[in-house]
């Protein structure tokens, strides 16, 4: 076990060394110059000197391979340097951002698995059933819909209902405050946007935990386990269900990582101010070092939740030894 | 409620132009305390430097903490001419032909660190934004061309000696952005103030969540007696519309003050009644047309003339302000000042004339003229709803009527400047977007490049530098806008070299316990909240 965790981290690390490479360059490709909007942001033309002086200041006057090597080291020291943008130190820059994402993240991950775990058994169990049809209906409905439009509607919904039963219309803060300074106000402020993202979340969960109890329903060793008169719930939660979990991990684990810095929209729609906004934000103003920086913690928590997921399996279905 | 009926005629007075109003302003005694809390319609500020910065978000977020020289009178912005001081004792006569403008400095004023303001620093803050030392960028330099030097004779006086006299000065010195920094701070580390804020307004930095929100909290030392009303205020940023309706319909925050379509505004006052005030204004700003003059068939002055020639402001107009932040009718000059055209001024240009079918008759004898009839070209415009796209839409429709063939390219902000400045277009929606109305200096949009950097006409005209220069230094006020006509005929008929589209108009829908603030024609300007009180 030992040898097999310190055997995936050091995998980790040609991976990441492969993403930053890549975002390295896809970022120099793409057409633009910072200096040029920083320094016309109101429309106006540029004065090449300035660009050359904003060019030096920055390092991009550096070959690329320089300044390549300097992103890299960089990354391994954990300094991610200044945002060529705000002039802040980008570690500060994703500190701002982060809490409210992981917030989110979490909190959508709860709803999720309790909404799609207990439905997903249930529509597997009752299969075909009255039950089952009205599960797979709110799952395909939770697929088709898009989390930002869910967003907007839920907010004119709380609005609207609010101005209608206590004449005055209602919605949540939009103002981030962390949950150890005024944990009702960070509350009343997360909990639409990991229901609505909780949705989506879910509804891909119970697909995928039905089909995959469906599966493991029809197993020998569950006829095995009936035959031999096993109380049915026995069957279901330390048989059929732990089994049946394994792909559902997977699923939850890439979601999760997903919803650190995918919620661009829904991000927008709610005014959090999170990992999706900046990251947009940074592309838009080709600010290179805030890019690299939040696409290399995307890529890191993408293979740190796949690790963990791994790690569930062994534990999830003993049959798997890992080392 | 009060609602002055739509206006869309050019060279009203200011008078009547400038601001309307849902609800009448009568002389209110302030309440004292509260904290205001109003939305910024942006991500965050690239930074906290006036000097450097253009953007709306820097002056709605930081114009609270600093001070300036002189300013557009707060309690009538709607004036285009009116300027009071900030920092000075007294507005100055200016001396030596014009030439010097002598300011004696309020004494006792604190920064919030303590510490006196004198008249260095104003003139170190002043040297950077007219002559940024090297290294160092000043986003104003240019309004400043007049300027030589800015001298602090003694720890009360600044004097400014200009180059020649002009009456674009006062203006230009009234800019919202000029914001006094203290010289020790400056001398040291002239980047500080991008990262960092220490001024001596009317409040006090409290605390910025990066890219979220903004706090301040009332200088008791602030200089202006009984000022500012507010215990503090917080801004908040949300660059989606929706977020900032939802936030001041559901009362999480008061106000924004940039700008809202009508659309907005309908439905704030249809769900809040009288909880909402309603002030809109003429907005020194607007959308113009510029063919690129190095491509063809634009190079003629026929084509161009008939592209002005196509388009009927005067009756769009009223239909588009029910959909757009657009609204009045005008020519190069602010509708509300005193040196724009009257209407019927305005009836004798390319583009304005008042029979709209003899108007694009001529056009179309123009093209035919030019052998251009029938002519396809592609419209490029900004990727930004309002108004450009419903200006972009309108125009192509207007000039279907001639018979050209016109499609609409929209590009995002970044490809769309970068295809402003490389000349990779035909035609393209561009704007001219200002800040106090100083019509000497917001014309300058439609000189060549060689002269105004933001013209992307692609042109170069002697004759229209030389009539610029003539308005320029000009300073008996009846000749210069005798002259700004001529400039204008040139420029929008004689040459059209760019094309006008109606006015930008400013609605600003709010809480109706807000109290105080006035609208002024610029979104940048009377943004220190000084005079801002709730009655609640």
């Amino acid at each position: 076990m030992y040898r097999y965790i310190v055997s995936r981290v050091l995998l980790v690390i040609p991976t990441l060394v492969g993403a930053a490479a890549l975002v390295f360059v896809l970022m120099r490709l793409i057409p633009g110059d910072i200096c040029v909007v920083r320094l016309g942001s109101g429309g106006g033309s540029v004065d090449p000197r300035a660009v050359a002086v904003c060019h030096a200041e920055l390092g991009l006057d550096h070959p690329l391979i320089i300044q390549f090597l300097d992103f890299v080291w960089g990354f391994f020291r954990l300094d991610f340097g200044i945002s060529m943008w705000s002039g802040k130190p980008v570690a500060e820059e994703i500190a701002a951002r982060l809490p409210i994402s992981l917030e989110i993240a979490v909190m959508a991950t709860v709803v999720a698995i309790l909404i799609a775990i207990p439905l997903g058994t249930i529509s597997a169990l009752k299969q075909n059933s009255w039950i089952d049809h009205v599960v797979r209906t709110t799952a395909i409905a939770g697929i088709a819909t898009p989390s930002f439009w869910l967003g907007i509607v839920s907010i004119l919904v709380v609005l609207d209902v609010s101005h209608a039963l206590f004449g005055a219309p209602w919605m949540p803060p939009i103002d981030y405050v962390p949950f150890w300074q005024d944990p009702l106000r960070n509350l009343s402020m997360a909990v639409l946007p990991a229901l609505t993202v909780g949705y989506r979340y879910a509804a891909v969960t119970m697909r995928m935990t039905r089909s995959a109890m469906l599966e493991v329903l029809r197993e020998d060793y569950i006829r095995t386990a009936r035959a031999k008169g096993l109380i049915e719930r026995l069957i279901i939660n330390r048989h059929a269900l732990k089994n049946a979990l394994l792909p559902v991990v997977t699923l939850i684990g890439i979601e999760f990582a997903f919803l650190i810095g995918g919620l661009v929209v829904t991000e927008q729609v709610f005014n959090l101010n999170g990992i999706g906004r900046l990251l947009v934000l940074a592309v838009q103003n080709q600010d290179y070092t805030l890019t690299q920086a939040l696409v290399m913690l995307t890529v890191a928590i993408f293979v740190f939740a796949n690790l963990a997921v791994d790690l569930l399996y062994a534990w999830l279905d003993p049959r798997i030894r890992l080392g | 409620m009060i609602r002055k009926p739509g206006l869309a005629a050019a060279g009203l007075s200011a008078a009547l132009c400038v601001a309307t109003m849902t609800a009448p302003v009568t002389a209110e005694t302030p309440k004292r305390g509260g904290t205001l809390t109003f939305m910024i319609p942006a991500d965050a500020p690239p930074s906290f430097d006036g000097h450097r910065e253009t953007t709306y978000a820097t002056v709605h977020a930081v114009a609270p903490f600093y001070s300036v020289l002189i300013r557009v009178n707060p309690d009538n912005p709607s004036s285009t001419t009116e300027f009071v001081c900030d920092l000075c004792t007294e507005m100055p006569k200016p001396s030596d032909d014009g030439k010097t403008y002598t300011f004696k400095i309020r004494q006792g004023v604190k920064f919030h660190d303590g510490s006196l303001l004198t008249a260095a620093d104003v003139a170190a803050s002043w040297q950077e934004i007219v002559h940024p030392r090297d290294g160092l960028s000043s986003a104003r330099e240019s309004y400043f061309i007049m300027v030589d030097k800015v001298e602090a004779p003694d720890a009360t006086t600044v004097v400014f000696r200009l180059k020649f006299a002009t009456n674009a000065f006062l203006p230009s010195l009234a800019d919202p952005f000029a914001w006094i920094y203290k010289k020790e701070i400056l001398d040291k580390d002239p980047h500080w103030f991008e990262k960092n804020i220490m001024g001596s307004g009317p409040f006090k930095f409290a605390g910025d969540e990066i890219g979220q929100s903004i706090k301040g909290v009332r200088n008791p030392d602030y200089y202006h007696q009984g000022q500012p009303y507010l215990d503090g205020f917080i801004g908040i940023f949300a660059a989606k519309q929706a977020v900032r309706v939802d936030a001041i319909r559901a009362d999480r925050a008061a106000i924004e003050f940039r700008g809202m379509p009508p659309s907005a505004r309908d439905e704030l006052v249809r769900e809040l009644g009288d909880k909402i005030t309603v002030q809109s204004s003429d907005w020194n700003c607007g959308n113009l047309v510029t063919p690129n003059h190095k491509k063809k068939p634009f190079d003629d002055v026929r084509v161009r003339r008939a592209l002005a020639l196509a388009i009927d402001s005067w009756h769009s107009a009223p239909a588009l302000a029910k959909i757009a932040t657009v609204h009045t009718v005008g020519g190069i000059v602010f509708p509300g000042s005193p040196l724009a055209a009257s209407k019927e001024e305005l009836e004798k240009l390319a583009g304005f004339w008042p029979d709209i079918g003899k108007s694009r008759e001529e056009a179309r004898r123009l093209l035919k003229e030019a052998g251009t009839d029938g002519l396809k070209f592609e419209l490029m415009n900004r990727n930004v709803d309002q108004p450009y796209k419903y200006v972009g839409t309108w125009l192509i429709d207007e000039w279907s009527k001639i018979g050209l063939q016109v499609t609409q390219r929209v590009l995002p902000t970044g490809p769309f400047f970068d295809a402003l400045r490389h000349g990779t277009f035909d035609v393209t929606v561009d704007f001219n977007c200002q800040s106090v109305v100083n019509p000497l200096m917001d014309i300058g949009k439609f000189l060549p490049h060689s002269v105004y950097a933001e013209n992307y006409g692609g042109y170069d005209d002697q004759k229209e530098i030389e009539l610029y220069q003539a308005v320029l230094h000009e300073t008996d006020s009846t000749k210069q806008r005798a002259m700004i006509r001529e400039f204008e005929t040139y420029v929008l008929d004689t040459q059209a070299h760019m094309l006008m589209t109606p006015w930008w108009y400013r609605v600003i829908p709010y809480r109706s316990y807000v109290k105080g603030w006035k609208i002024s024609p610029s979104h940048y300007v009377n943004q220190d909240l000084a005079n801002v009180w709730l009655d609640k």
